[in-house]
């Protein structure tokens, strides 16, 4: 044996101690379903709390993905990076928190493995309870990474010319769609094996979705049937509605069409995520 | 509120197929309510799929089960309401500490934030998880580990506790703990229904055992009925001379007219005697032929022989989990 038992305190078990706290003979109250999901949330954050470095990518990433895009293509693109960051910074904000949602598939993938959520499921808890309060979390550290890209784009020579107001909309829009997309990611959570393959998946579905986007670049010089999916890539109009937003200039369809996709992910993968996390394991 | 009913748990003819498994196949359970019933049995036999049944957790594809007069199935909340699981794989949070564990669960139970803390100091304070609480579950030793998840299972008190194998993988002090927590919720009124491949466990802390196997539950009793129904109790004998057994065992089958049985241990032999006079007559027949007895004990059989006679194969065959120690109790 390993550890020597002499060194060890005795664990003292009183019955009596034990006996009196069953017979406090509590009872559950009901709670809401929002309290339900705080809860949750609560306990997301608790998680972050102690192990800090989860805050890794919503610090490190996006001011890695600012200042390379920005220097690297800058120059090449817009004749300057200071001219560059004014376009590229709100595409910049979009990519990097949607590309920080993929963790939430993988953190869910892992957490499925322990039998904690036997117990979330055996008790009498509104039951998507789990996974909004997950997403309320995630919502905090998309915030973060917001901060964090607008703080060092306002260092680097953005300027927004619109409202405060307006940058604020933009973040909000972001954080929605941000929400309701996670429901894919909840779903290949459930789905998957292992937190890798839900990783793999999840990059697959988000590279092109986050390139094939007028993030960097002008669509116009791309071939045609490339133009046709940047048009109606989420990510694009994303894109367009931060831009307009933060420098005040007309949104036209585009908040329209994020907030239609945002609804679209939440109508198809937000039942299924449900379903999949009703059923037996 | 309806008046409490008799019976906590009832399951008729419960079926559970996951694809051509048949990891339940027809079980039926009557637990009265306010007492411990053990579900024995080795690993694969069904035990766990049933507790998740009663649970909500599974859908039954056969038969019915009820927890408290209310349907596994139509009545899922209800049933949600009244129990509370502790599971085989630890049902808390390895990346919160056990304060944060039990205030959560509090939360979830609709106490409010100051009322959740006091509950939960409480509770660590009773199962001696005091000095550990913040600190995080992962860092706790597996018989810790496991009395915080029988704490969680009773931040408010359940009317049924379903405790699968909750002293598995534990070390002997550790189960003593869990043996200890049990006997006193139940002396507070709680329904315990567990789960166990341990036959010393079921007998110490059952009031009835259904021993299951294959799906099926093959006897059922108390355990001294379960005893009886193997048959008589034994003698065990060990000899200060191993060169003496052969003798011995001729004048045992002699003295008892049956069959000896010679044990591994090469002083050792045992035999069934229906009684002590019985007894007292085999070992007085040794004696008058010179044979010295180092030892000797009559008891009841073991469960363990109890599952050989009704199976055909020891408990033990599938499951020894006695030389994991490795789980010792580690409070800095």
């Amino acid at each position: 044996m390993s550890a020597p038992t002499a060194t060890m305190p005795e664990t003292v078990i009183s019955e009596a101690a034990v006996r009196s706290a069953v017979a406090a003979d509590l009872h559950a109250a009901p709670i809401s379903a929002l309290s339900a999901s705080l809860a949750f949330a609560w306990r997301a954050m608790l998680k972050i709390k102690h192990v800090p470095m989860q805050l890794f990518d919503v610090t490190v990433f996006p001011v890695m993905f600012v200042l390379l895009f920005t220097y690297l293509f800058g120059g090449a693109l817009a004749g300057s990076t200071s001219e560059y960051l004014q376009d590229l910074l709100p595409g910049i904000l979009v990519m990097t928190v949607t590309m920080i949602t993929i963790y939430t598939g993988m953190g869910l993938n892992t957490d499925l493995e322990k039998g904690i959520f036997d117990r979330f499921r055996s008790m009498r808890v509104w039951r998507p309870a789990v996974l909004v309060g997950m997403l309320m979390a995630d919502a905090v550290r998309y915030t973060a990474a917001s901060i964090v890209v607008l703080t060092l784009g306002f260092v680097l020579g953005f300027r927004a010319d619109g409202s405060a107001f307006g940058v604020l909309m933009a973040i909000g829009l972001l954080l929605v769609f941000c929400f309701a997309m996670s429901w894919l990611w909840i779903v290949l959570g459930l789905k998957a094996q292992t937190a890798e393959s839900v990783m793999q998946m999840s990059m697959t579905i988000l590279f092109p979705l986050t390139f094939a986007s007028n993030v960097f670049v002008d669509p116009s010089t791309m071939p045609g049937w490339v133009q046709g999916f940047v048009k109606v890539n989420p990510i694009t109009q994303l894109t367009d509605a931060s831009r307009a937003l933060m420098h005040g200039t007309e949104v036209g369809s585009s908040v329209i069409w994020a907030l239609l996709w945002s609804a679209g992910f939440l109508v198809v993968f937000a039942p299924m995520a449900m379903r999949l996390y009703n059923a037996e394991r | 509120m309806s008046p409490a009913p008799e019976l906590a748990v009832e399951a008729s003819g419960l079926v559970k197929h996951f694809g051509d498994t048949r990891a339940v196949d027809g079980v039926d359970l009557a637990v009265r309510a306010g007492t411990v019933y053990g579900l024995l049995g080795p690993n694969g036999a069904g035990k766990t799929t049933t507790v998740r049944v009663l649970a909500t957790l599974l859908t039954p594809t056969g038969g019915e089960a009820r927890v408290l007069g209310h349907d596994v199935v139509t009545q899922a909340e209800d049933v949600r309401g009244d129990i509370a699981l502790t599971g085989q794989m630890a049902s808390v949070d390895e990346e919160l500490t056990g304060q944060e564990n039990l205030v959560l669960l509090g939360r979830l139970l609709g106490f409010s934030s100051s009322a959740a803390r006091s509950r939960a100091g409480d509770l660590l304070d009773a199962f001696g998880l005091g000095d550990a609480s913040d600190r995080l579950v992962r860092e706790y030793s597996g018989g810790m580990r496991r009395r915080l998840d029988i704490a969680a299972s009773i931040v408010t008190t359940p009317r049924v506790l379903l405790l699968d194998e909750p002293t598995t993988a534990l070390d002997p002090r550790s189960r003593n703990h869990v043996c200890d927590i049990v006997r006193a919720l139940v002396s507070a009124g709680t329904t315990v229904l567990l789960t166990t491949q341990y036959l010393e466990e079921a007998d110490q802390l059952a009031d009835r055992i259904a021993i299951i196997d294959h799906g099926k539950v093959i006897a059922e009793g108390t355990s001294s009925e379960l005893k009886a129904s193997v048959g008589s109790g034994g003698l065990r004998v060990r000899l200060r001379e191993p060169g003496r057994r052969p003798d011995a065992e001729l004048i045992l089958a002699r003295a008892l007219d049956t069959t000896v049985r010679l044990e591994a241990d090469p002083v050792e032999l045992s035999v069934a005697a229906a009684g002590t006079s019985d007894a007292n007559r085999a070992l007085a027949a040794l004696g008058d032929a010179g044979i010295e007895v180092g030892e000797f004990a009559y008891g009841q059989p073991s469960l363990d022989e109890v599952f050989l006679a009704l199976t055909g194969h020891s408990a033990g065959d599938v499951t020894d989990t006695d030389d994991q120690n490795e789980n010792e109790e580690a409070v800095a």
